[in-house]
């Protein structure tokens, strides 16, 4: 399949907004959202050869142990979306970036939010939780950023930007660097990548799979402890 | 299935690989003209706004109150509202009505109804509106410098040499965001050396963006961005009144800063509310008059591929320039982000602000290769310089940039380069090299830079500001390193923040550092013969582009 008839093909877009419309008019609320909200599990359709299951137990809380990572993650990731705006498995992701977090011997711990679909305050909300102060932030189409709880929510250690660029590798690299963060070093960045025609190509449905999120959002809902099992 | 030749060949053109949508108003995936969108009223009561745009005051959302409060001229509220649009659009577009009878007219009609005014007119009468409502009289440019190794002295010299090719404000943003104050030296560094009186501004996260500001790094701001919607407002833990008090804390310290937003931002966020872009842009245009702002960049900006990607998108970007002019404020008018593959399009869409002429036609035209521009590339970069060249011969229009020779250029990359390696070593930071001056000079983009130590860079960056190093000793460094003429430019350049003549609308420098705005330099426009023209001495530089051969020599 063509990168082209892969991404643009109307029909694929109409059924995506086909999708976020008959959300709409089941109504926003999460508890009649898909399934993996509300507490319940939800796990991979058969997308790759990995299986992806995340389960809510119960409110986030702060974090002591100053050698663990805290991941937060949109609120359709893994429940209704589960593969990147390039169709890479989220289960791989999730892989990878827990890969490179234990490579540096470090631990890590799952959070779901609610407020916001903003990648930026996800990563901010998991670093102000995380016990060592370092949070990574990632959106269900594979927007990442790392970030530490004494900067501005808006500010950021990296920012993975153009989601269409983020490959398995650099996911490895993204959580290896936060680990090294964490440990008080000074990681040179992962190599920041731009492709000026990545707007062209995915720009509106990179839209389309945002009201994917945002329609799951609760603003009275707590953030969410997780456990994510790749199989 | 037998394939058509002639189909195999049309579906592997460049406008083929662009993303088109068709139109979803239910969920605001459509450029003008929803069916949700309201229909204009308003209605007044002891001065206060009592109905806008069909909904009561206790159904207001917290823009309808902010633009409700702040935003509309009331003195004419009823005589402007009550005339039909038509006759509205008519106006707009008949040079007879100058921009000063305009203006009061305009700047009194509900959201809802200046969309539905501007929805009225087609293209090309669109862009007669631009020629008069335009806010400075003479037309502008600006571009991106940046690259995506963030190297400093490359910044330095692009940053020259787009200054000795015309344009009038640049900014720069980061791949990394520690590298910021690197970024925003470079930048000023460069374009004040190329040409004394260039703005330079380093788009970062908004509170950096005003420490940087206040530092000194740089002379202005506009990456403080509004939104349409409630929703997306929140979603940045942000309201109109938290970004009017931005606003202030930039005027306050006499720095010169606009609002940023576009059409598509709120659907891209996820939040239309099913109204069309267009509309939501219509409300942030009324915010960025509302916070007492003298200027906006819109024209859909970095979601340039949402309404692109639906009809009439290209004309709604317009459309939103329109909406600030007619609210009086200063346009940078996007044309900075790629959206198409197709160059034809890019063309297309960049002549509806080129040929009428804006503040800022390009915010901004990227002065690297795409491939270095960190915001996400831009419609024009530096591989079209001739291009833009040529089309402004062409058709003798002023887009703000000037055709310069090899020699100059090489000359005023390296001189900024070295200036730079000067300035860094007297500010004790991390060294440039000769070798990196030498390659900075002939640079055409960072894959032709030798890489720099980034651990060693963000350290030197950071200790910069935790050892509150200002502006001001920029200037003492750069006498130190014995660049006395930069030092009174620098100097010339932060001086601007005490008098704060350039806060007045859409001001720019000349090389004297005189301003040059909407208050001493009007849009004076009213038909053939006035407004801005291209002068003799102007037309000269125009003319002189670099391969025009001389009949005397054949």
């Amino acid at each position: 399949m063509n990168e082209r008839n892969q991404l643009m093909d109307e029909k694929t877009l109409r059924a995506i907004i086909e999708e976020v419309l008959n959300e709409v008019s089941a109504g926003s609320a999460p508890s009649k959202a898909p399934m993996g909200i509300n507490g319940r599990s939800g796990s991979t359709p058969a997308a790759g050869s990995r299986t992806l299951t995340v389960t809510e137990v119960g409110e986030a809380k702060p974090g002591t142990d100053p050698r663990e990572i805290l991941i937060a993650l949109s609120p359709a990731f893994g429940t209704t979306m589960f593969q990147t705006i390039t169709g890479i498995p989220l289960a791989d992701v999730v892989r990878e970036i827990t890969a490179g977090i234990e490579e540096e011997g470090l631990r890590y711990r799952f959070i779901r939010l609610y407020r916001t679909a903003d990648v930026g305050f996800i990563a901010h909300e998991a670093a102000k939780l995380s016990g060592s102060g370092i949070g990574i932030g990632i959106q269900s189409r594979g927007t990442t950023v790392i970030h530490q709880k004494d900067l501005p929510p808006l500010s950021n250690l990296e920012l993975f930007s153009q989601a269409p660029l983020i490959d398995l590798p650099t996911f490895r690299a993204i959580g290896k660097n936060a680990a090294k963060y964490a440990k008080n070093e000074s990681p040179t960045p992962v190599p920041v990548k731009n492709d000026q025609m990545a707007r062209p190509k995915y720009q509106a449905i990179a839209a389309l799979l945002h009201i994917k999120e945002t329609q799951l959002l609760d603003p009275r809902k707590k953030t969410q402890e997780l456990r994510v099992e790749v199989r | 299935m037998t394939r058509s030749k002639r189909f195999e060949v049309l579906d592997a053109r460049p406008v083929n690989q662009d993303g088109f949508v068709t139109e979803w108003p239910e969920v605001g995936m459509i450029a003008m003209e929803s069916p949700n969108d309201p229909k204009p009223s308003i209605k007044i009561s002891n001065g206060v706004v009592t109905e806008l745009d069909g909904k009561a005051r206790a159904d207001f959302d917290m823009i309808d109150t902010f633009i409700a409060d702040y935003a509309i001229n009331l003195d004419n509220v009823e005589k402007a509202n009550a005339i039909p649009s038509t006759d509205l659009a008519r106006m707009l577009v008949d040079f007879n009505v100058p921009r000063s009878e305009i203006i009061p007219l305009t700047t009194a009609l509900t959201p809802a109804k200046l969309t539905e005014v501007v929805s009225l007119l087609n293209v090309v009468e669109m862009m007669m509106v631009v020629s008069k409502l335009r806010s400075r009289k003479m037309p502008a440019n600006q571009c991106h410098v940046t690259n995506v190794r963030d190297n400093p002295v490359q910044i330095a010299a692009d940053a020259a040499e787009a200054a000795i090719r015309g344009f009038a404000e640049m900014e720069t943003t980061v791949g990394i965001v520690r590298y910021a104050p690197f970024n925003a030296i470079a930048i000023m560094i460069g374009a004040n050396i190329g040409r004394p009186g260039i703005l330079t501004q380093c788009a970062v996260e908004e509170a950096t963006e005003l420490k940087l500001g206040m530092m000194g790094y740089t002379a202005y701001a506009e990456t403080v961005s509004v939104y349409g919607t409630e929703p997306v407002f929140m979603d940045g833990d942000d309201t109109p009144w938290s970004k009017a008090f931005l606003a202030s804390c930039y005027a306050s310290r006499g720095l010169k800063m606009r609002f940023t937003s576009g059409t598509g931002s709120e659907v891209q966020m996820g939040y239309a509310e099913g109204k069309s872009m267009l509309y939501l842009e219509a409300r942030c245009q009324y915010i960025t008059k509302g916070a007492g702002v003298q200027g906006t960049q819109n024209g859909s900006v970095s979601c340039c591929g949402v309404p692109a990607a639906v009809p009439s998108g290209i004309r709604a970007m317009l459309a939103e320039n329109l909406f600030a002019m007619a609210l009086d404020l200063e346009c940078a008018s996007s044309n900075d982000q790629t959206f198409t593959h197709s160059d034809l399009r890019r063309v297309a869409r960049t002549i509806m602000q080129f040929a009428p002429g804006t503040d800022f036609i390009c915010s901004g035209y990227s002065s690297t290769p795409n491939y270095d521009n960190m915001f996400a590339g831009s419609n024009w970069d530096a591989e079209d310089y001739d291009d833009w060249n040529v089309i402004q011969r062409d058709l003798k229009v002023d887009g703000g940039l000037i055709p310069v020779g090899e020699d100059e250029v090489v000359a005023v990359r390296r001189r900024a380069a070295t200036v730079l390696q000067g300035l860094f070593r007297e500010l004790g930071v991390t060294e440039i090299t000769d070798a990196e001056v030498e390659a900075a000079t002939y640079a055409h983009g960072s894959q032709d830079m030798p890489e720099r130590n980034v651990v060693e860079d963000l350290r030197a960056a950071d200790d910069l500001i935790k050892r509150g190093v200002t502006g001001v000793d920029f200037v003492k460094a750069l006498h130190r390193s014995g660049h006395d003429d930069v030092a009174q430019t620098i100097f010339n350049v932060l001086s601007q923040r005490i008098s704060g003549d350039y806060l007045h609308t859409a001001s720019i420098l000349t090389e004297d550092f005189h301003v040059v705005s909407a208050v001493n330099y009007p849009n004076d426009y009213q038909g053939p013969g006035t407004g801005y023209r291209i002068s003799p001495e102007r037309w000269e530089q125009i003319k002189s582009i670099r391969h025009a051969v001389d009949p005397a020599t054949i």
